[in-house]
């Protein structure tokens, strides 16, 4: 199989045509959804049957203390749910699923991860599926969402530690974004044919007396939230390789508008809530770059692979070509989505390595639901100090003073995620009975076990395959990964926001650092790929980079 | 940085290996830490006779020196301060007071004074005199310590604390009341209040500041060692996590190449120099004839977006200037400007003596004031001087007849002064104010300048001969530098006494943002606060004591040398030069400051990704060959790679030592200029230096027998 170059490009175009276009109008309903001042009837029931005060401005440390216990509660439930499997309705048969597999599951699914170390054709009934891991597609999002609402909360405010109501912006995120969104993304998914059923449908061919049961569900439903929440957990285990989750060419590529949508509209929400558009561009044209240029390498690296005779085959998707493979691939490791079209184990070498890398630069090209934008603010803010103090100003970001308060929020969120990748990654191979659960040989079996905690430690839930994680040494690690990883970086920008609308606001003049236009955007883009790159660099090289360049 | 001061500095370099005051540097205590491993490692193998030895000993040498050029920085840029202390603490030599006390019936030992009844004097220790005491001091005396003029005049030689050699007025009142401990009278007798207790002069706090006794780190300097702390912190965490990695690869290396590529990879560069930029910024400061009290102030300097610029002695010449002679109709301007002349004849002030020379090539012609007009041999005893007061508002001479400027037979009377003193004077003598004059005067006010009127009596009718007009000079350059001020984003604020007409004039001429006029020290303070609630940071300049609590509001206040002692409390820096303008300098300074940390961050951080270009293909290579093609720079063998990428990071700190003492090369520019170009600089330079540093290095290391 060879990568149809103009198929490639003609596929970029239109998802960028059709991003430039919904971006805007999209970014400015997303600003007023979590400015506006006015409750619908949907939530006001909610607040009153859940005794939250909606006016309540909260303390940035209430707003933390909402969230994670809204996410404790989430884990437990979504963790009871799967252990009671056999005794609750819609099981389809299934019984309660092996402990270790139902914790690491449950934090996956509120952690928008979406890790799958399990079967879900041969592990879960209908129940846990739509009532539990869907419900969390949706509520993961909206916490990410609520993250970055008050982040930028916090730099508009000054002189005030309160930064929003977690609850209000919760339930805005979900009711009033992601609901009516994945209303719609269902509908054009199931006219494309993705099934919607009950389950699945028995067939009896009576000529040759063969049987069998397609398998079938709320699989387009689902699919619409997996994409638009960058949440990545398939409905079967094949993901979005399976011909009914992903049955068109045309479905794939819908698949991939939809998971870019929400992370690519974010800037535009932002600049409007700062009241300076142009920071909003500039946050989306480095985002857009890394996209562009990185879907570009791994088009390159699948083609070049593809030319050299051994060629792409198993593992690629067979339908459409090795195009729709990059796009998604790329797409999927840039956002913390993880749902694939392409067992990214057959990736070669150095398209996997890319895959890896996307992840590391820390899911901000666009990046998850909320957590991309996050991200990349907190990056916009070492960029900040660097370049404030290259121009001989203390640095500011909006106004507000970057001193060490800020920095040290900043240095542990820089901190976390690749202590947590190189620190499991290391201890895995260190233990023999660990790494034995990747049985590839040299360089590929490390990568397997490197992919796996970058995307356990950036919450994206693509794997490499090959690796077996359902044992309960592992099923624990990369739960508790994904849980550090998560809500370590969480707090730390809760805290982040509060500190900086503690701050009062100091005025533009031409001696302060723009963050906008093409040098700062340059300088961030600079800083983000020169972090990742210099922290990955020697695992990379051992893993993918000692891969590819062997054959 | 000549060798002299380096080898001198070699001594403290080594003193501060001490692991308590190395642990203050997160960076540079990783290296220790380091290099002590690396050297137990060498030892180990030494014993063991491993062939592996010489390396592990090479790269140990090239740690432990990296350690010690990064003290060695600190310790080179505190030489400078040392000697600066060291010429300041001979002004500090134990000198003896006379401090004045009520009189005894019986009075003690010491000099009976001849001060009056109810005094006495006991020499006492300087060291030994608390604040309040009152001592006296004489032509030849030592200051024991600050104080306030209570009594008497001296001319004071400053040039111990602002190596000014021409000696300074103190006296009694006034804004010129300070005297500084260690300066010496040179002539005359003052009576001083003691203002600091001994250890806590101007002096002593001058000598702990350039020793950088007292340097506490300043905000910035802190959030970057955050910074620089969670970049140690990743690259550990990176570097320990790459031994297992590389032994489930099977390409374990040794401890030794552990440790190389982890400092290679911590921001070294910049966590060495970080101490060398502070006491450097300041050492500039102090070169620059200004002392700060803290390192936090000079900081702040390069923060300021709004100046406080007082108008006189800042913006203009300290005195309003003749710049024009305006003729009533009818009169000769040439008989104008002769009477203008001689009506400023006996005026000693600066500006009756601008009249004059402006006069002087203008003068002449024939009128009632007429003949030569030459010299102040005028002045004969018989002219009658009417000095200028408060109350006439004039001034100007009484010619007696037969003077040679008087061709009558009676007294002539010449004067000028404020319009409206002048017409009330001509009114009373039978003259009248000719509407060609009134119109003169009112379009100089309207400028912003002061009309002064000439008029002469000779017993007949008095006349208005014209108008001079006495204008501010803006000094030359100053439109020039608050450009380049706008252009770096600073407000400046003209702050004067003047109405409001004469303000806006010079205030537009000059090129001033805003300013306020008719300002009095509480409107200063005002000023400050309202442009503080704004979010922005004030700097200004004072002298006097009123000016005290506008200096303290203010985020930077330098008070001049010259004000008082109340001034200087209250201000964080002192201009030794009481030199208005240089507030502009120190802001620039204070941005320096900054760039050069910026920059040097920026370079130590884009040098990694050479060294991974270096180190990675040499401990993976073997395993790998692969890899080997990411040796772009095609180095001779792992071990030189290796010993290459090591040496570079040592010698890089050295070479940035002047940089870092100099300062990063600082233009009144835009920050989206200043950006780009150190970006260009330091960041594309930082990327590319060490890939030809490097290659070179290892050219040489290739020729080590064992390990070429």
């Amino acid at each position: 199989m060879e990568l149809n170059t103009f198929s490639f490009m003609t596929q970029m175009a239109m998802l960028a045509l059709a991003l430039g276009i919904v971006h805007q109008p999209f970014g400015a309903y997303l600003a007023r959804t979590f400015t506006s001042r006015r409750h619908l009837a949907l939530e006001r029931g909610l607040y009153r049957l859940s005794g939250v005060d909606p006016q309540a401005d909260q303390h940035w440390k209430v707003y933390l203390r909402s969230l994670l216990a809204f996410s404790a509660v989430s884990i437990l439930v979504v963790f009871l749910g799967q252990l009671l499997q056999g005794v609750l309705p819609l099981n389809q048969g299934h019984g309660a699923v092996d402990p270790w597999i139902a914790i690491n599951t449950a934090v996956s699914f509120a952690t928008n991860t979406n890790w799958q170390t399990y079967v879900p054709e041969a592990t879960l009934g209908l129940g846990v599926q739509m009532l539990l891991l869907a419900v969390q597609n949706f509520l993961s999002a909206a916490v990410g969402l609520a993250v970055v609402v008050a982040l930028v909360r916090g730099l508009v405010r000054s002189e005030t530690s309160r930064i929003g109501n977690f609850w209000v912006d919760l339930a805005r995120g979900a009711i009033r974004v992601l609901l009516p969104l994945s209303v719609v993304g269902a509908v054009v998914l199931i006219l494309t044919g993705v099934v919607q059923n009950w389950g699945g449908t028995d067939i009896h061919t009576l000529a040759a007396h063969a049987a069998q049961t397609v398998p079938g569900g709320p699989v387009a439903s689902q699919e619409a939230i997996k994409e638009l929440g960058t949440n990545g957990g398939g409905y079967f285990n094949a993901n979005s390789a399976h011909p009914l989750e992903n049955p068109t060419a045309f479905s794939s590529l819908f698949e991939v508008f939809l998971l870019l949508l929400i992370p690519f509209t974010l800037p535009a929400m932002y600049g409007r809530m700062v009241g300076d558009r142009r920071q909003g561009h500039t946050v989306l044209t480095v985002m857009v770059a890394f996209w562009l240029a990185s879907s570009t390498l791994m088009a390159w690296a699948v083609g070049a692979y593809a030319r050299t005779g051994t060629g792409v085959g198993e593992g690629f998707e067979q339908r459409f070509g090795a195009a729709p493979s990059a796009i998604f691939a790329t797409a999927t490791t840039l956002t913390s989505t993880g749902a694939v079209n392409v067992a990214h184990d057959s990736l070669p070498p150095l398209a996997g390595g890319l895959a890896m890398l996307n992840m590391m630069l820390g899911e901000i090209a666009p990046g998850g639901v909320g957590s991309g934008l996050y991200g990349l603010l907190v990056l916009a803010i070492v960029a900040v100090f660097i370049g404030g103090l290259m121009v001989g100003r203390t640095p500011e970001f909006l106004g507000k003073k970057i001193g060490a308060g800020p920095m040290k929020l900043v240095a542990f969120y820089i901190l976390t995620t690749p202590v947590l990748a190189l620190a499991g990654t290391s201890l895995t191979v260190a233990i023999p009975s660990l790494s034995a659960n990747a049985p590839a040989a040299g360089p590929h079996g490390f990568s397997e076990i490197l992919y796996a905690f970058t995307s356990a430690a950036n919450n994206n839930g693509s794997a490499f395959g090959g690796i077996t994680t359902s044992g309960p040494p592992l099923a624990a690690m990369l739960a508790l990964v994904m849980l550090l990883g998560r809500f370590v970086p969480i707090a730390l920008v809760l805290a982040l926001a509060g500190t900086l609308a503690g701050q009062r606001k100091v005025p533009d003049t031409a001696g302060t650092l723009a963050t906008h236009g093409p040098l700062f955007a340059t300088l961030l883009g600079g800083v983000s790929l020169l972090v990742a790159a210099l922290t990955y660099f020697p695992a990379l090289a051992l893993g993918p980079a000692a891969e590819g360049i062997l054959k | 940085m000549t060798l002299a001061n380096t080898l001198a500095a070699l001594p403290l370099a080594v003193r501060k290996l001490n692991p308590r005051t190395m642990v203050h540097s997160p960076v540079m205590f990783t290296v220790l830490i380091g290099s002590l491993v690396c050297t137990l490692v060498s030892v180990q193998q030494l014993a063991a006779g491993s062939p592996a030895a010489v390396f592990s000993i090479w790269v140990t040498v090239w740690l432990w020196l990296t350690v010690l050029f990064g003290n060695l920085s600190e310790a080179i840029a505190e030489g400078r301060g040392k000697a600066q202390a060291d010429s300041l603490r001979a002004a500090r030599t134990s000198v003896m007071a006379r401090r004045r006390v009520p009189a005894r019936v019986s009075a003690p030992s010491g000099a009976a004074s001849g001060l009056g009844a109810g005094f006495a004097e006991e020499l006492v220790a300087g060291t030994d005199l608390a604040v309040g005491d009152i001592v006296v001091c004489e032509a030849g005396d030592l200051v024991p310590s600050d104080g306030d003029v209570i009594e008497g005049l001296a001319s004071v030689d400053e040039s111990a604390i602002t190596g000014e050699s021409a000696p300074v007025i103190r006296e009694s009142g006034g804004d010129r009341s300070s005297v500084t401990g260690g300066t010496r009278v040179l002539s005359d007798r003052i009576v001083v209040r003691i203002t600091a207790a001994s250890g806590k002069t101007f002096l002593d706090r001058m000598i702990a500041l350039v020793e950088g006794a007292t340097r506490q780190r300043t905000p910035n300097e802190i959030a970057l060692n955050v910074l620089l702390a969670s970049l140690t912190i990743v690259f550990v965490v990176c570097v320990m996590a790459l031994a297992p990695m590389a032994q489930f690869a099977g390409a374990l290396p040794t401890p030794v190449v552990l440790v190389a590529l982890l400092v290679c990879l911590i921001p070294t560069t910049i966590g060495a120099l970080v101490p060398a930029i502070g006491i450097a910024g300041m050492d500039r400061l102090i070169q620059h004839n200004v002392l700060a009290t803290s390192g936090r102030a000079v900081e702040t300097a390069g923060d300021i977006t709004t100046l406080l610029l007082d108008k006189t002695g800042t913006i203009t010449y300290g005195n309003r200037r003749a710049v024009e002679f305006v003729p009533a109709d009818g009169v000769d301007p040439r008989v104008l400007a002769a009477t203008a002349r001689l009506s400023s004849l006996a005026d000693e002030t600066p500006e009756g003596r601008s009249i004059v020379e402006l006069a002087l090539p203008r003068a002449g012609g024939s009128g009632p004031v007429t003949g030569p007009v030459t010299g102040p041999e005028e002045l004969t005893p018989d002219v009658e001087v009417i000095e200028f007061s408060a109350a006439t508002r004039m001034s100007g001479l009484n010619l007696p007849s037969g003077h040679p400027a008087n061709p009558g037979t009676g007294v002539l009377e010449v004067r000028k002064g404020a319009a409206s003193a002048v017409v009330s004077y001509a009114k009373e003598r039978g003259g009248f104010e000719p509407q060609e004059v009134e119109e003169a005067v009112l379009e100089i006010s309207g400028t912003g300048g002061t009309p002064l009127l000439v008029a002469v009596f000779d017993g007949g009718r008095a006349r208005i001969l014209g108008t001079i007009h006495l204008a501010d000079v803006v000094k030359p350059g100053m439109t020039a530098r608050f450009a380049e001020l706008r252009a770096m984003g600073i407000r400046t604020i003209m702050i004067t006494g003047d109405n409001k007409i004469t303000a806006g004039a010079i205030a537009g001429e000059a090129g001033v943002d805003d300013f306020l006029a008719e300002a009095t020290p509480e409107d200063k303070l005002e000023v400050i606060r309202r442009e503080q609630r704004a979010g922005r940071l004030v700097a200004m300049t004072g002298d006097g004591t009123n000016d005290a609590p506008a200096l303290a509001a203010a985020d930077v206040g330098v008070a001049m040398n010259s004000g008082t002692s109340a001034a200087k409390e209250a201000a964080n820096m002192v201009d030794l030069d009481s030199d208005p303008t240089k507030l502009i300098d120190v802001v620039g300074i204070g941005k320096q400051l900054l760039i050069t940390r910026g920059s040097l961050t920026t370079f130590s951080v884009a040098n990694d990704v050479a060294k991974y270009f270096a180190i990675v293909p040499a401990l993976f290579a073997a395993t790998f060959p692969g890899l080997g093609l990411l040796n772009i720079m095609g180095l001779h063998s792992p071990e030189s790679a290796i010993l290459s990428a090591v040496i570079f990071n040592a010698i890089i700190i050295v070479l940035l030592v002047p940089l870092a003492l100099r300062g990063v090369k600082y233009r009144a520019v835009s920050a989206a200029r200043a950006l780009s170009r150190n970006l260009l600089v330091y960041g594309l330079g930082g990327v590319i230096a060490p890939f030809i540093g490097i290659k070179f290095i290892d050219l040489a290391v290739a020729l080590i027998p064992t390990i070429g």
